[in-house]
């Protein structure tokens, strides 16, 4: 095992550690927007992608590299327009419009708060 | 600083914002920001990636990604919010995909006699999990998109073949790893597509969710194998970040069910369909079916009334619909509020969105836990397109497909009414004895129509 093998399986290793951190903290009715989240993050393939492409010596690695790059900008983009939407239309109860007389019980805060 | 380090530097910080990202999802308030962190994050690290040195066919690059933005931004922005679960699927494709062609063109473009074996491992685990899930989440699309059926798809000696198909792929990737043969490759990624469909073609319903989610977390794994090939520490960290929530994230969702992974992935729940489209079940018992009008009555008058949504009301559209009759009956000092199922729709959070989408306030929403000690003292409990999550027999009948999922109790409320199409069963193909009970009003026809009638025969009451 080289070096550089060692510390990118320590990364890999910690960050796995972080994302179960992370995530097991999240509200269950943040799930849909958390699974679009992570899909749009694990878009930086692109970043993958471009240097593949950038490093194509023959024509059948540009073409490969090619399709790479459109496939994870499909990813990037996709996944952040739509978590974004998602997200946009979680919000707060407004200053009621037309005064409802809202008999909500008040005891319990917004989920998720406490986190 | 040479330039090599600011761009690490770069990285470093595109990978704190998306550790960030997670963190704020935790969070409705901050869930938005959070995105647009590691959006902007993302943004970074592509930016800096256009300053690497020795970066070719930089106006190749450029071009491709402007189509993959011309085709994902409309596709993203025009998505109706019910057609979510399949969008997700869709974009874990591509990049899954993109991860698998990463890993091949990394592969190909290099001397195999001098490739270290160990590189040779990290190459065919990019292309074995990457192409699966490309395969697998092409699937979901089409089986969510409704172009086939979306019950599990079963056939004489399906686990033997799919066996089969796993053990020539782990054959294939130790030929690899001794000859590291770069047309063995090819084989590869063939036999992984194959397994990809394989794989998703028994799991059907609502299991698909879990399912997505899975593959997600593979996606994940794929990109942090594809950054062992490529030395990149950012792609090792947000690829492992993915692969590791997804894992957690698929467990949660399995629970939610009260199923096991290894269940939901192989038992092929679900493919017997127990009941027919009559009004009445085998053993002769009937239901009765109401008018909106009575209903309408009945809700005026209560004092707590709790809606229960399910994929039906997503179906119809029918959140908007649901919401104004909320707030007629809040209007007129009706306690009233939303019970959500951690299933219901399709997703976990699913249902959140959709009545998100209709300016619900999420304050208005209770989870499973916290709205089952107050059905007991509701008078109605307005189940709009839901069946499974209501389902009785979860917890009575031991020998159900379903026994064990938690479910809202429904039948704990005074009255129940069901806004429903038909008397077809739900996702896991079960009956469901709740529609038989003396309490339950049925209310048949499209949930949207049926609930402006609703709201018609409130205002009117």
């Amino acid at each position: 095992m080289t070096n550089g093998l060692l510390e990118l399986f320590t990364i890999f290793v910690l960050a796995g550690f972080v994302g179960i951190e992370v995530i097991s903290k999240v509200p269950s009715i943040l799930h849909t927007p958390l699974m679009s989240g992570s899909n749009a993050i694990h878009g930086v393939i692109l970043v993958g992608s471009m240097i593949v492409l950038g490093s194509a010596h023959t024509g059948a690695e540009e073409v490969l590299g090619f399709i790479a790059v459109i496939l994870a900008t499909l990813n990037v983009v996709g996944g952040f327009v739509v978590t974004d939407r998602m997200l946009h239309m979680f919000k707060p109860r407004q200053a009621p419009p037309s005064a409802p007389a809202a008999p909500e019980a008040p005891e319990k805060p917004a989920d998720g708060s406490a986190a | 600083m040479s330039r090599g380090t600011v761009i690490d530097l770069c990285y470093l910080v595109a990978a704190v914002s998306f550790i960030l990202a997670l963190k704020g999802l935790s969070s409705p308030k901050r869930a938005r920001a959070g995105n647009l962190l590691a959006a902007a994050g993302m943004a970074l690290a592509i930016g800096v990636t256009f300053a690497q040195p020795h970066l070719d066919h930089v106006g190749l690059i450029v071009i491709a990604m402007v189509i993959g933005t011309a085709v994902g931004v409309p596709a993203a922005r025009l998505v109706k919010m019910t057609a979510i679960p399949q969008m997700v699927a869709a974009f874990n494709g591509v990049g899954g995909g993109a991860a698998a062609v990463v890993s091949i063109t990394e592969f190909i473009g290099s001397d195999p006699k001098q490739v270290a074996t160990y590189k040779v491992l990290e190459v065919v685990f990019g292309v074995l999990v990457g192409a699966l899930s490309f395969a697998g989440s092409a699937l979901a699309f089409v089986k969510l998109q409704e172009l086939i059926t979306t019950r599990p798809i079963v056939y004489p000696a399906q686990q033997m073949i799919n066996a089969t198909v796993g053990v020539a792929s782990l054959g294939i990737v130790l030929a690899i790893l001794v000859t590291s043969s770069t047309a063995l490759i090819w084989v590869l990624l063939a036999l992984a597509l194959t397994l990809g469909v394989i794989f998703v073609l028994p799991i059907g319903g609502a299991d698909v969710p879990v399912l997505i989610s899975l593959l997600n977390s593979f996606t994940g794994l794929a990109v942090a194998a594809s950054g062992f090939t490529l030395n990149s520490n950012l792609l090792v960290v947000a690829g492992t970040l993915v692969g590791a929530s997804g894992m957690l994230l698929t467990r949660m969702m399995s629970t939610a069910m009260g199923r096991s992974l290894p269940n939901i992935l192989f038992s092929a729940f679900g493919s017997v369909v127990t009941a027919s489209g009559a009004t009445e079940s085998a053993d002769g018992r009937s239901v009765r079916a109401g008018t909106p009008e009575d209903v309408g009555t009945l809700l005026a008058y209560s004092r707590k009334v709790v809606i229960i949504p399910g994929y039906g009301l997503a179906v119809a559209q029918a959140q908007h619909s649901a919401k104004e009759l909320a707030d007629t009956l809040m209007a007129r000092g009706v306690d009233v509020f939303y019970a959500i199922h951690p299933v219901a729709g399709r997703m976990p959070g699913h249902m959140n969105v959709l009545l998100a989408e209709a300016n619900v306030p999420y304050e208005e929403l209770k989870e499973m836990d916290e709205a089952n000690p107050e059905l007991a003292t509701a008078d109605v409990a307005l189940v709009v397109g839901a069946n499974d999550t209501v389902n009785p027999s979860a917890r009575n009948t031991p020998g159900s497909p379903i026994y064990g999922m938690p479910i809202i109790n429904a039948d704990s409320a005074e009255n129940i009414v069901f806004l429903k199409r038909s008397m077809r069963p739900g996702f896991a193909g079960i009956d469901n004895e709740l529609l038989y009970d003396p309490k339950t009003t049925m209310l048949f026809g499209d949930a949207k129509d049926t609930l402006q009638k609703l709201v018609a025969a409130v205002n009117k009451a």
